[in-house]
C-alpha cells in the first residue's frame, strides 16, 4: 500500500458532515462519493474554509486532518517520555522495571510519532514545540501523574477520532495504536495506585471519547504559543 | 440532540424523508414511544436505527458484529464469574486482596459489557441473541462439558487462570479491533466498541503485570519457564506463557510494517518496540476458531 496519504477530501464532504448527522450515512443514500457531490448551493452555507485563530497550526480536514490530530498528540507524548527518561532523576525516581516500561513506552510513542510523520508526508504538520513549564519533573508522582493524563487523554482522543475516519484502513491503524495507548495508560494508573487501571469509566464499563475540540484544548496547554493548534477545520461528526 | 432540526436538514436535500419515516406524526410519535422504553444510553442506537429503515439500508453487518462481541463478552464474563469464585483466586485472594480486588473489578465490567450489548442490541431491533450461562462453556479449552482440556484445573490452578485470562483479554482486543471496520457506518455502535476495546485493552494491562510478578515470585512454575517476562504489551507474538496452546491467539502480533511503512527502522527502535507499539486485529473468523475450544 502507498505509504501517503492523500490530499484532504473536497469541501463537499465537509459540508455535508454539516448536517449534523452520519455523513457516511448520507454518502450512502445520495448513492454517491463524496467527489461527485455538488451540494454547495442546495445548503446555503458559507464554503470557504473555516479560518484557523491567528498563528495557529491548521490540523487540516477530511481524514488527513484527523491524521494530524493524532500526529500532534504523538509528539505531546514522545517529547514528554524523551524528557523523563533522559533527565538525570530518572533512575533514582524509578526502580528498575519502572525504567524499562517507562523506556519502552518512550520508544512506542517516538514510534507513532514518526509513522505519521511518514505517512503524512507533505501533509504532515511541522514539529510542535512543547511548553511543559507547568509539568512537575523532580518528582516520581509528578511525572506519573502528567503521563496519567497524557496516556487516557490519548485513549480518549483516539476513541472520539474513529468515527470521524472515512479511510477503513486509517481506522484500523488508529485502532492498532489506541489499544497500545490504553495499556500504557492501565500500567500507569497502576504504578500511581495498583489496581486503578480502569476506575474511570462510564455506567456501562467503558472508556469515555473526547472530541477533537476537547482534546485541543488540553493539548495547547502543553504547547508553545507559536505551536498551538486549531481543529476548526475537522470533521465533526 | 435535536430530533427536528436534524429531520428538517434533511427535509432540505430530501424533501419525501416524512414519507420514508411514514409520516410525520408517525415517525415521531413511534420515536416517543420507544424512547420511552428503552435506557437513555441507547438512544442513539435507536435513532440511528430509524433512518437506517427509513433509507432501507442494512444494518445486518452491525448486528452480526455486536452478537459476535456480546459471545465473547459472555465468554469473559462467565470465565472471570467461576474463576473468582474458583478454589485458585480464592486462596491466592486470601492474602492478596489486591488480586481478588482486581479480578472482580474485571469480572464486573464484563458483566456488564454482556448487559450493554445485549440493551444495544435490543434498541436496535434484535432480541435474538441467546442467552449464554456457564453451562455453555468449557473453560479448559475441552470443547466438552468433561472439563478435560488442556487447561484442565484453570479454576484451581492461579497461575493457568492469569494465564488463560490473559489469552483471552489479549484477544478480546485483536477481536473488537478487527470487527470496528464493519461498524464503520454506524457512528454510535463504533464509538461504543472503541469504548469497550480500549477497556479489554487496560485489562489485558493489568492481568500481564499480575503474571510478571508471579513470574518473579514462582520462576519455577512451568508456565512461567523458557519464556520471557510479561510486559503490559506485547512484543513480536511473544505469549509470556510457556504453552504451545495459546501461540495461535499470538500469532501475526509480529507485524512490523504499517501503511507500508516499516516502523523500526522509520521510528529508529527496536523490533519488538516497533511491533509492541501495534497490536493487531484478527478477523471474525480467526476468532471464532480461537474460541472454538471454549464453547461447547
Amino acid at each position: 500500500m502507498n505509504n501517503k496519504i492523500s490530499s484532504p477530501p473536497s469541501k463537499d464532504e465537509k459540508l455535508i458532515s454539516d448536517f449534523g448527522i452520519q455523513r457516511r450515512n448520507m454518502l450512502k443514500f445520495f448513492g454517491a462519493s463524496a467527489a461527485v457531490i455538488t451540494l454547495g448551493t442546495a445548503c446555503n452555507k458559507n464554503d470557504d474554509p473555516i479560518v484557523v485563530p491567528d498563528g495557529a497550526i491548521n490540523l487540516g480536514s477530511g481524514d488527513t486532518g484527523i491524521l494530524n490530530y493524532a500526529y500532534a498528540l504523538e509528539q505531546l507524548e514522545a517529547a514528554f517520555y524523551v524528557q523523563v527518561v533522559n533527565a538525570a532523576n530518572f533512575t533514582t525516581l524509578f526502580s528498575a522495571t519502572e525504567q524499562l516500561y517507562l523506556s519502552d513506552i518512550r520508544d512506542h510513542e517516538v514510534a507513532h510519532r514518526q509513522f505519521f510523520k511518514t505517512a503524512l508526508g507533505a501533509n504532515a504538520i511541522p514539529g510542535l514545540t512543547p511548553n511543559f513549564t507547568t509539568i512537575d519533573f523532580t518528582t516520581r508522582i509528578g511525572i506519573l501523574n502528567q503521563a496519567k493524563a497524557f496516556e487516557d487523554t490519548g485513549v480518549s482522543a483516539y476513541n472520539g477520532a474513529g468515527k470521524l475516519l472515512v479511510d477503513i484502513n486509517y481506522l484500523l491503524t488508529a485502532g492498532k495504536i489506541v489499544s497500545v495507548e490504553a495499556r500504557h495508560a492501565a500500567l500507569i494508573r497502576d504504578l500511581i495506585s495498583n489496581g486503578t487501571f480502569a476506575d474511570d469509566l462510564d455506567a456501562n464499563a467503558k472508556d469515555i471519547e473526547k472530541t477533537p475540540a476537547q482534546v485541543a484544548v488540553i493539548a495547547n496547554t502543553y504547547l508553545a504559543a507559536n505551536s498551538q493548534i486549531s481543529g476548526a477545520n475537522l470533521p465533526t461528526s | 440532540m435535536n430530533l427536528q432540526n436534524i429531520i428538517t436538514e434533511i427535509e432540505k436535500v430530501d424533501p419525501e424523508v416524512y414519507e420514508r419515516m411514514d409520516t410525520r406524526r408517525n415517525a415521531m410519535s413511534s420515536f416517543a414511544k420507544a424512547s420511552g422504553k428503552i435506557a437513555l444510553a441507547a438512544m442513539p442506537f435507536m435513532l440511528g436505527s430509524m433512518f437506517k429503515k427509513a433509507y432501507g439500508q442494512t444494518n445486518a453487518d452491525v448486528i452480526n458484529t455486536l452478537k459476535f462481541a456480546l459471545t465473547l463478552e459472555y465468554l469473559e464474563s462467565e470465565f472471570y464469574k467461576q474463576g473468582v469464585a474458583g478454589s485458585g483466586v480464592q486462596t491466592v485472594g486470601a492474602t492478596n486482596a489486591a488480586a481478588l480486588g482486581a479480578l472482580t473489578k474485571i469480572r464486573d465490567h464484563e458483566v456488564t459489557h454482556v448487559a450493554y450489548l445485549r440493551a444495544v442490541l435490543s434498541a436496535l431491533g434484535d432480541n435474538t441473541a441467546p442467552v449464554l450461562t456457564a453451562a455453555n462453556f468449557d473453560f479448559t479449552a475441552g470443547n466438552s462439558a468433561a472439563g478435560t482440556g488442556p487447561f484442565a484445573g484453570v479454576f484451581q490452578n492461579y497461575d493457568l487462570f492469569l494465564a488463560v485470562a490473559q489469552t483471552l483479554e489479549d484477544t478480546g482486543v485483536r477481536a473488537y479491533k478487527g470487527s470496528a471496520g464493519t461498524l464503520i457506518n454506524n457512528n454510535d455502535v463504533l464509538t461504543a466498541a472503541l469504548n469497550i476495546h480500549s477497556v479489554e485493552a487496560r485489562h489485558a494491562s493489568h492481568i500481564r503485570q499480575m503474571r510478571r510478578a508471579r513470574a518473579v515470585a514462582f520462576p519455577a512454575n512451568p508456565l512461567y519457564t523458557s519464556v520471557n517476562l510479561a510486559k503490559p504489551w506485547i512484543e513480536n507474538k511473544e505469549s509470556n506463557i510457556n504453552s504451545t496452546a495459546v501461540q495461535p491467539n499470538y500469532d501475526g502480533e509480529e507485524v512490523a510494517t504499517q501503511l507500508g511503512v516499516n516502523i523500526a527502522t522509520n521510528g529508529g527502535v527496536s523490533v519488538a518496540a516497533a511491533t509492541a507499539s501495534f497490536d493487531e486485529p484478527l478477523t471474525q473468523a480467526q476468532v471464532l476458531v480461537l474460541v472454538d475450544p471454549f464453547i461447547i
